[in-house]
Order: C-alpha cells, then sequence, then structure tokens
C-alpha cells in the first residue's frame, strides 16, 4: 500500500464525517444551542453568587461567564464524541460499518483517522462557540485561541476515543441512552466545568475525589489553562496517559478476534 | 495454479455452538462458486470470516496467495464485496458513498471519479450520481453497492445473498451483470444464495449445511448423485437429513 493511500484515507473519512455534519445541520446548531443556553441563562444567574470566588486561576475577579467557557467547551466535544459514538453504533447496526473494517488499511490506522476527523469536527463546533462567547464577554487574549487549538484538539481525541470504545461495547443502539445517564452526565458534572474543584472539597470530600479521579476533569483545566496562556503540566500528563488508555481500548474494541464487534451472530444464512 | 480463494478447515465457534465444521473448498481466478445453503447453514458467519470481519477459530483463508491473517491488507485488496444487509449511508450521494469507499481503498480522488464514472455508466446510474441514497429503490441501490463493490478492480467478487429483497426484473439484471463480468473481466464470484433459482446447472456449488461442506462440485451432478430431479429437492433433502 503506497503512502499517499494513507492520506486519501484520512482524507475521505474526514469529508464524510463533515458531509454528515452537514446532512445533520440540527446536530450543529444544537451542538452551539446547548452550551449558549448555559452560558446566557445558568452563568447569568449565577453570576452575583460566585463571581468573586472562582477566581484563583485568573489572577483577578473575573465573570462566572469566564470561568465556565473553558467547561462548555469540554461540554461541546463531550457531547459531540458522544454523537459520534452513536453514529458508529448506528452504521454498525445500518452496516455501513462494515465497509470501514473490511479496508485493506490497518484497522488501527482507520480508527486513528476516524478519531482524528470527529476531533476535527469538534474543533469547528468550538471555535463556532467561541465567536458567539466573544459577545457574553469571554475574551481571552487573542493568542489564547491559538494556545487552546492543540489541547481542544487532544481533549476531542480523547473523547472520541472513549466514545468509541463505548461503541464497541454497546450492544444496540437503544442502550445508548444509558451512556448519557451513566457517562455522559456524570463525567461533565464531576468535573471543575461548572465549579472550582475547592468548591466540591468544601462540600463532600467524596465528590470531591470522584472529580479528581475523573479524566474529563484534565481535559477542561488543559483547556482552561491553555485559553490563558498558561500550560497545566499535571492536565497535560493524565490527558496522554488517558488518550493512550482509551485509544488502545478503542482499537481492541475493534479487533475481530473479539466479539465486540459484534453484539452476537451474524446475522443471516 | 494460484487460486482465487484456498479455504482450508475453517471451524469457529460461538460460545457454546460450533457453527463452522472444518470448512475447505478452494475457488478458481474467473470462476463462479455457488455456496448454497439453508437459513442458518453458516454461510454469512463464513462470509464473514473471508471478510475478516471476524476471525475463525482455527483454519486459514488464502486470497490469491495471500493469508488474511499475516498480509490481511494485500488480502483484502482482492476482495469487492456486497452484504447481504444495505451498507450505504442513505444520507450521502451515490456519489458521496463511492467516494467515501474509494478513499478507504486508498484510491485518489481523481481515481475514484474516473472509476466511478465507468462503474456507473454501465449501470445506468451516472446521471443520478448526486441522488441521496435515500431516494433510490431497492434494485438501485444494489446496483449502486455493486459499483461501490467494484470501484477498486477487485479480483474476488463476494456477495451474500445479494438479491434478498429484490423484486424480479432487478434479481436478474443484477445476475446477468455478474456473469458478464466474469465473461468480460476475469472475475472471479462467491455467490451466496439460499435459492436454487439463482444457479446454473453447470455452475460450480458449495452445498453447506449444519456449518459443514455437505458436498461440492457442479449443481447438475450434485443433482444426479443425490438422486434428485432438480435443485431445489436437493435443498430439501439436506433439511430431510438435518432433521
Amino acid at each position: 500500500m503506497k503512502n499517499s493511500a494513507y492520506l486519501f484515507c484520512f482524507w475521505g473519512v474526514l469529508k464524510r464525517e463533515l458531509q454528515r455534519s452537514v446532512q445533520q445541520r440540527t446536530r450543529f446548531i444544537s451542538a452551539l444551542v446547548r452550551p449558549l443556553l448555559w452560558l446566557a441563562v445558568f452563568a447569568a444567574g449565577f453570576r452575583g453568587t460566585l463571581d468573586e470566588q472562582v477566581i484563583a486561576l485568573y489572577g483577578s475577579p473575573v465573570n462566572y461567564e469566564v470561568y465556565i467557557a473553558p467547561g462548555l467547551i469540554g461540554m461541546i466535544i463531550l457531547f459531540n464524541s458522544m454523537q459520534s459514538s452513536l453514529s458508529m453504533v448506528y452504521d454498525r447496526e445500518m452496516g455501513s460499518m462494515r465497509i470501514l473494517l473490511t479496508s485493506p488499511l490497518p484497522r488501527s490506522y482507520l480508527l486513528f483517522c476516524k478519531l482524528l476527523a470527529i476531533a476535527l469536527t469538534s474543533l469547528l463546533q468550538v471555535y463556532a462557540f467561541l465567536i458567539v462567547a466573544f459577545f457574553f464577554d469571554v475574551a481571552p487574549p487573542a493568542l489564547g485561541y491559538l494556545t487552546a487549538l492543540p489541547a481542544i484538539l487532544m481533549g476531542a481525541f480523547i473523547l472520541g476515543a472513549l466514545g468509541l470504545l463505548l461503541a464497541s461495547l454497546i450492544e444496540q443502539l437503544e442502550n445508548f441512552a444509558g451512556v448519557m445517564n451513566f457517562v455522559v452526565f456524570p463525567l461533565f458534572f464531576l468535573s471543575p466545568a461548572l465549579y472550582p474543584l475547592n468548591f466540591m472539597q468544601d462540600a463532600n470530600t467524596w465528590v470531591y475525589w470522584a472529580c479528581v479521579i475523573n479524566p474529563f476533569t484534565y481535559v477542561v483545566e488543559l483547556i482552561r489553562h491553555a485559553l490563558y496562556l498558561d500550560l497545566n503540566t499535571l492536565a497535560l500528563l493524565v490527558n496522554l496517559a488517558a488518550g493512550t488508555a482509551l485509544t488502545v481500548g478503542a482499537v481492541l474494541g475493534f479487533d475481530p478476534a473479539r466479539r465486540m464487534l459484534y453484539s452476537g451472530r451474524p446475522r443471516g444464512g | 495454479m494460484q487460486f482465487a480463494a484456498n479455504i482450508q478447515a475453517l471451524s469457529h465457534r460461538y460460545a457454546d455452538r460450533e457453527v463452522l465444521k472444518n470448512v475447505t473448498f478452494t475457488v478458481g481466478q474467473g470462476s463462479f462458486v455457488g455456496l448454497l445453503g439453508a437459513n442458518g447453514a453458516g454461510k454469512t458467519t463464513l462470509f464473514s470470516v473471508l471478510t475478516r470481519l471476524i476471525r475463525a477459530s482455527s483454519g486459514s483463508v488464502q486470497l490469491f496467495g495471500h493469508d488474511l491473517q499475516r498480509s490481511p491488507a494485500a488480502a483484502l485488496a482482492t476482495l469487492g464485496i456486497v452484504f447481504q444487509e444495505p451498507t450505504l449511508d442513505l444520507d450521502l450521494s451515490v456519489l458521496q458513498n463511492l467516494q467515501y469507499h474509494g478513499a478507504i481503498q486508498g484510491m485518489s480522488p481523481s481515481h475514484i471519479i474516473a472509476r466511478a464514472q465507468e462503474e456507473l455508466e454501465r449501470l445506468q446510474l451516472w446521471d443520478r450520481r448526486h441522488e441521496r441514497v435515500r431516494r433510490l429503490n431497492g434494485g438501485h441501490r444494489r446496483r449502486v453497492e455493486i459499483a461501490r463493490a467494484l470501484l477498486h478492480k477487485p479480483r474476488l467478487l463476494l456477495l451474500d445473498e445479494a438479491t434478498a429483497g429484490l423484486d424480479f426484473e432487478s434479481r436478474i439484471h443484477l445476475q446477468r451483470h455478474i456473469r458478464a463480468l466474469i465473461e468480460t473481466q476475469g472475475l472471479a464470484v462467491v455467490w451466496t444464495t439460499h435459492t436454487t433459482e439463482e444457479l446454473q446447472g453447470d455452475d460450480s456449488v458449495i452445498l453447506l449445511n449444519q456449518g459443514a461442506v455437505h458436498a461440492q462440485g457442479q449443481l447438475a451432478d450434485l443433482i444426479t448423485k443425490a438422486g434428485v430431479s432438480d435443485a431445489n429437492n436437493l435443498l430439501l433433502s439436506l433439511s430431510t437429513a438435518r432433521s
């Protein structure tokens, strides 16, 4: 297989992901509306009580909107990854997943392409959100938009890998609702997306430790620091470790020697 | 002689049940082989093993001399596949579906367009290339799947109950098209089916029964040996033996 084949393959997978995003406009719009509602409504409600307290990271008091914006970026990539994972389960049920898996290119590379394509579509949604968020006084330094890019991409890749791993484990489309209750909401709420972790520590030690071991915590923290031109080394290291583990899990999940690929026996004769 | 497919001692087990039992057969280059068996005979499991969707518990598969486990890239590159269940992305156009398939086969965009035009024109679908697949009827969707399976010029085409759900006219059209490809392009074809009407007397046939090769040879010879009047009765004799 020529080297150019790998490039053509990646382009094909990315193009399909983008085409589907365009075809499913409501998916793109709802991906924006959800965090904007949190920014415009939830943040406005909590502003008065939390404004002066959130703040250590920024060095000076900031609006609550500024604090939760990176958490909402995390929300966008988390939901987009789960949506893509849902698409994978749908593709598997509809059969189009088989076309991908019978490509002569290595299966691990195909999954890598898929993950990167998911991450890049998340990136588009995040920057569309940041443009709108600018009008809600979320105005990081201009260079922050650039330094946050690798952090967002890394976070989207990690959560995409989590989504693929879940897709390989979930037997039926109907079971996906459980993912929202048992994976997405706990990941989001047990993180510093909406409140600083010291709030949690004061309120409940168990909840605090659940936040500390939650990988999504470090996705949000890496983005939060990067957006304001800072590197959170611990968050970077945890992201690298979580990304590696989840990617290996996703690749194993789609190994033909394992049953995860199928919910049971192939149907037919 | 190098075979298009050389399947040796293939067995596969799902937890409590052995669904393929020591399956051995070969497919010659440029030949047509019908894989015939009732529902539950193991055809689709065999198909999944041949396409590397699942790994058999034991045995080997070689495609044009490439071992499917040791050299999957080289082996899979020789395959064109039409699955029993539709596998097109309904929300994409005909051409977009082919472009996606070509890309994951490693083809360049310009090559994909040129090949898509050739295959879709042959199936009278080029004019409809920008239509969403969702708007096509079942027969046309199958044609798109055939065009897609042939896009990267495979040397062996696997069809798993490709005529399932099609009307009479579409079935005949599809069969003629596939047989013409064997004549004109030297393609090897494995045609999986449970209906005997799709096979001809001089076709090579492998009869699968309860996961094992029950018999193989020319269909007419198998009918004679079994002492039955036609292919339908041959299949019936299998189910009688099973019960």
